[in-house]
């Protein structure tokens, strides 16, 4: 792990029409790192995601990946340059089957994992093929949103909320697949409000409150100060 | 009160709705296919598939470019004019209230026919059949020309549904009709897909005028009489949805047919009919639902 970021997120202001929801957001991400984004409900989270992925278009501020400037780019050109996005609601698409979804997303860059290699490392999928992307479950829809994002061949992933709605036991295997890919070398930026889950696979986290980071924590700072970051979340 | 009907007449007007149904068809379908990408209700169809006979009329007359090099040029050229439309007329507009890109393609129809007339004439122009003569059938005679049209324009239909469902491009369609800014985010270019998708549509529109210059007069008006109708083809189908289109194109064509059979007078509104029933009792359309649960 290097100390020079992949990602440095300076003074991001985002806006859905005239609602502002972002108010300089400052935040790093090295390579290697799992880093979540943990907030409560509304903070700006997922929009700083969004944002990130050039799909919040109207943005100020500086958002420098591998180096680059990507704040006047376009969300296809930033795919491009090696970010991938899985979003919170996931997005699997209703008119195709499962392998369409699965194989939807281009190969963009080289190091790509192969189809027979995400259908190893997904066996859920294998099976389910043939079925139309909405029939599958909860879980099922996750596992697949995140595998399809890595035969681009991006190496920074963007997921946001994985856990969300899903049974204790789908949560933990969501986990799983996850450290797996950071040890995969992959690195990733996790939009979280279960802390649970949070603190079992993150390195670091960065605290979201009305559109601006108010607290930067490693794990470790996490289990020493768990009142101050429960407090951070209302839980 | 139906003496009159005998089975030839039953079967001349089932194939002559057909016929109209296979231009319903191909007009809807162009239309289904930017609805379902862009959201834009592209009033200026109706113009455009009017160009597509123009164009092929201009070839014939000023550069003698017969009727089948012409069914290849002017999609080109038409879906050509088409993507520089969406790219100066509804980009711009593609973050504002559908109703804006509505007004606009509206715009292009007064545009496009206030040219045409000023230059053609509001009268229409004949336009020679290519395949002169015909078949009788025992209960009418069939034009060889129509039968060309009825074949080509299903071939047509068959192959532009093969691209959307069962290929990889089709594929991207579809994904970014339900949620474009998620494909873009997979790296594809989505604003370059949406001109090209324009493009095709319009270009089928304009394939449509072009099979349609030697059946029907060439003139301005001639694409503002078809398109009420193929509203309506793509409301009763389900907006943005591609078999439905297909399908329901040539189910009016056959409806107004026979309808002409029983009572003229409503063969025009029956369709209609049809659509207010539709809205009624399923307004999402009689075929999105079952594309979407695949």
């Amino acid at each position: 792990m290097t100390n020079d970021p992949l990602l440095t997120v300076a003074d991001l202001h985002a806006w859905y029409g005239e609602s502002k929801a972002l108010h300089g957001m400052n935040f790093t991400v090295r390579p290697g790192e799992l880093v979540t984004l943990i907030g409560r409900n509304g903070a700006g989270k997922s929009t700083t995601l969004r944002s990130i992925m050039g799909i919040v278009k109207k943005r100020k501020g500086s958002i420098r990946f591998d180096g680059q400037e990507t704040i006047n780019r376009r969300t296809y050109q930033i795919a491009r340059r090696g970010i991938a996005y899985c979003p919170e609601e996931r997005a699997i698409f209703a008119s195709l089957t499962v392998a369409e979804n699965l194989t939807l997303p281009p190969v963009l860059k080289p190091g790509g994992i192969s189809d027979d290699d995400l259908l190893r490392q997904f066996p859920n999928l294998q099976q389910r093929l043939r079925s139309g992307g909405a029939k599958l479950s909860g879980g099922e829809q996750q596992m697949l949103a995140i595998a399809r994002i890595l035969r681009t061949g991006a190496r920074f992933l963007l997921l946001d909320e994985p856990s969300e709605g899903l049974a204790p036991v789908v949560v933990r295997e969501i986990g799983e697949k996850i450290l797996q890919l950071k040890e995969q070398g992959f690195t990733i930026l996790l939009v979280e409000q279960n802390l649970q889950f949070a603190r079992r696979v993150a390195d670091r986290h960065v605290v979201v409150e009305n559109g601006v980071v108010v607290d930067t924590l490693d794990a470790a700072e996490v289990e020493a100060n768990l009142g101050r970051v429960k407090n951070y979340l209302g839980v | 009160m139906f003496d009159h009907i005998t089975i030839q007449l039953l079967m001349g007007q089932l194939l002559i709705g057909l016929i109209n149904g296979s231009f319903y068809a191909m007009l809807a379908l162009g239309l289904a296919i930017i609805f379902g990408l862009m959201h834009v209700v592209n009033f200026a169809h109706g113009a455009l598939y009017m160009l597509g006979a123009f164009v092929a009329l201009i070839l014939l007359n000023s550069f003698g470019v017969p009727y089948w090099g012409a069914l290849m040029i002017a999609p080109i050229v038409v879906g050509a004019f088409g993507i520089v439309m969406e790219r100066l007329i509804l980009k711009p507009i593609q973050e504002l209230d559908h109703l804006y890109s509505l007004l606009a393609t509206f715009a292009a129809v007064l545009i496009i026919e206030g040219l045409m007339r000023l230059q053609f004439g509001a009268s229409g122009l004949p336009y020679r059949s290519p395949l002169p003569g015909g078949v009788n059938l025992g209960f009418m005679f069939l034009p060889w020309y129509r039968a060309w049209v009825l074949v080509f324009s299903l071939i047509v239909c068959v192959a532009v549904w093969y691209l959307i469902e069962k290929t990889k491009l089709g594929a991207y369609l579809r994904a970014a009709n339900e949620r474009s800014e998620i494909v873009e985010s997979f790296g594809i270019n989505v604003p370059l897909m949406k001109s090209l998708t324009y493009g095709l549509g319009v270009a089928l529109a304009a394939l449509g005028g072009v099979l349609a210059a030697p059946i029907y007069q060439v003139s301005p008006s001639m694409g503002s009489n078809l398109m009420i109708v193929i509203f309506a083809v793509v409301v009763i189908g389900g907006m943005g949805s591609i078999i439905g289109a297909i399908l329901t194109g040539y189910l009016i064509g056959i409806v107004e047919g026979l309808t002409k059979v029983f009572y003229p007078e409503g063969s025009h509104l029956a369709i209609f009919v049809i659509m207010i029933l539709a809205l009624i009792l399923r307004p999402q359309g009689l075929f999105s639902a079952a594309e979407k649960s695949r």
